[in-house]
């Protein structure tokens, strides 16, 4: 019966998430259809700054724009678009942004997830080790090297790894890393410190078995949340890493249309980028409360 | 203050006071080229040599300095304004309000800082004069910057809003704005001060990224991330290892700042 209760009340707060998701969906579409249609030179053709064109024809190149058409009957057109999958062309690259996109997700999906995988394994073992040591060496090694990590810029350990020929996913783990290994470690010796945890110890009970029994669940909830933030990090770092170690994703993508100023394109990457991110908090945060659930 | 951070304390003083006497230190304006020596090694006259425009690298270090040091902090300081007014009073009102700012921080985190920053430059003319594009970079990391630090805050001010201090003075009349003003915000002012420090060294690595992508502060301007553009050809940095000067640098500040940040006790 609190089986159901509970599932009942995850399956409600999922439901909210999903509607809040679609609302946020429409939201975003109206916001990104906004900017792009209020951007400075929305309209303008470079056939209106050739000379050889006449007044008369600039005049009526103008007209063939959407430029004439009412601002509802734009969004109309955007959103209805949007419905039927048309997130416009891109400007610079003079393609359509859903087969662009279709092309580059895969790619920087492809090593956002192997990244994040490196680096909660590396987070996770050295998290660990240091809850099993505790000693100022491993502590001060451990922080001097978080520290050095995260002072160094995103742009220059992608440089690094082009340098030393390291594949993409390696250095969007070395930026995810840090990060990881940080809040993880605090995270675990918070709840090593716990009283009933002191009272398993004081009890006799073996390392491991404290760790997975009593350390790991209590850490659980938080580390699903830190899964959604990690996301949004390694996305972040792809944008400098895909660009400098000239790896056709995502993050070279939205890139090359701010260098271009092609706002279709950037603006529609955001908004799938963001959709993607509340995505995935969500459900990094229903597996949160799910776990919360049945260990409580 | 433990001794590391006193020592890290020092350090920044010493790096603000070199970037405060940049006039009188360089041996030449940054963006005079000397055209007959592109990329010379360290001398008498160009302590750290020149780069591949003849350019002197200590003079372009130092500016770059200044640049970095001097508009991060008001990015900074920009940003923690936004937060706090947005955070106390949401903090402070609740109801609505506080779901509305609570959920656009919520929407504004889930997407990554790199693309916000991206999308709202592409926004802008790229040609730009030099100076415009520092002010457009660390405005832009101003404006858009606000976010985590608005969730702390938030929290607090909710924290305060049910102390019995703040019920006693609007039982006495007090008006909102007041109580915002005289009560709520005098008792965050440590948690604003946390999130100013924590915030510089986050926005001297974003205008490095940004930068070092073409997309920060233009040339011949110099800025920290102008500087390490250099580090793409690595094998000009093995053969001159004083191009790596800017990158230690940055990486001391970052260090410096991260270890000068105030502990958790402290703020409470």
């Amino acid at each position: 019966m609190i089986r159901h209760a509970k599932a009942g009340i995850l399956f409600r707060h999922g439901l909210r998430r999903v509607s809040f998701l679609i609302c946020l969906g429409i939201g975003g579409a109206l916001f990104s259809a906004t900017l792009i249609r209020f951007a400075p030179g929305y309209g303008v053709q470079e056939r209106e700054l050739d000379p050889r064109w006449s007044a008369k024809s600039v005049e009526a190149l103008r007209q063939e724009q959407v430029l004439h058409e009412g601002l509802a009957s734009f969004y109309f057109h955007y959103l209805s678009a949007l419905a039927h999958g048309d997130l416009g062309e891109s400007e610079s690259l003079k393609r359509p942004v859903r087969e662009l996109l279709a092309q580059r997700f895969p790619l920087t999906g492809s090593a956002i997830v192997r990244g994040l995988g490196v680096a909660w394994l590396a987070a996770t073992l050295l998290a660990s080790l240091g809850l099993a040591s505790r000693g100022w060496f491993y502590e001060a090694s451990g922080t001097a090297v978080s520290s050095l990590l995260l002072s160094l810029p995103s742009a220059v350990i992608a440089m690094l790894a082009v340098h030393l020929r390291a594949p993409t996913f390696c250095a969007i783990s070395v930026v995810v890393f840090p990060r990881l290994h940080r809040y993880m470690r605090s995270l675990l010796l918070r709840s090593y410190d716990q009283p009933h945890v002191l009272a398993a110890r004081a009890r006799g009970l073996g390392g491991v078995s404290i760790f997975w029994r009593h350390v790991l669940p209590l850490a659980t909830p938080p580390l699903f949340a830190l899964l959604g933030v990690s996301f949004a990090i390694a996305f972040g770092a792809a944008i400098p890493i895909e660009a400098l170690c000239d790896s056709p994703g995502l993050g070279q993508l939205a890139w090359q249309a701010a260098l271009s100023r092609d706002l279709p394109l950037i603006v529609n990457v955001t908004l799938i980028v963001c959709l993607v991110m509340l995505a995935a908090n969500a459900l990094a945060d229903l597996a949160g409360r799910a776990f919360a659930g049945d260990t409580q | 203050m433990n001794p590391a951070q006193k020592a890290a304390a020092v350090t920044l003083c010493v790096i603000f006071a070199l970037m405060v006497l940049a006039t009188i230190l360089v041996p030449a304006p940054y963006a005079r080229q000397f055209r007959d020596i592109p990329n010379a090694g360290p001398s008498r006259a160009h302590p750290l040599g020149t780069d591949a425009l003849g350019r002197d690298s200590l003079s372009r270090l130092l500016y770059g300095t200044r640049v970095s040091l001097l508009l991060a902090p008001a990015a900074a300081l920009l940003s923690t304004l936004i937060a706090a007014v947005l955070g106390s009073a949401a903090g402070f009102l609740g109801g609505s309000f506080e779901r509305i700012v609570l959920a656009a921080t919520d929407i504004s985190l889930a997407l990554p800082w790199l693309f916000l920053l991206l999308t709202v430059r592409a926004m802008l003319p790229l040609d730009i004069p030099p100076m415009a594009s520092v002010i457009i970079a660390f405005l832009m990391m101003g404006l858009l910057g606000w976010q985590a630090s608005v969730r702390v805050i938030c929290a607090a001010a909710r924290g305060v809003r049910d102390s019995d201090f703040l019920l006693l003075a609007r039982s006495s009349g007090c008006k909102p704005i007041r109580l915002l003003v005289c009560h709520v915000a005098p008792n965050l002012r440590p948690l604003f001060y946390a999130q100013f420090w924590i915030s510089i060294p986050l926005f001297i690595l974003t205008e490095a990224n940004l930068s070092i992508l073409g997309l920060g502060v233009m040339e011949p301007m110099p800025s920290w991330g102008n500087l390490l553009r250099g580090f793409e050809d690595f094998s000009a940095v093995a053969a001159n290892p004083w191009m790596l000067v800017p990158l230690i640098l940055l990486v001391i500040v970052v260090m410096c700042f991260q270890l000068v940040l105030p502990s958790p006790e402290v703020i409470q």
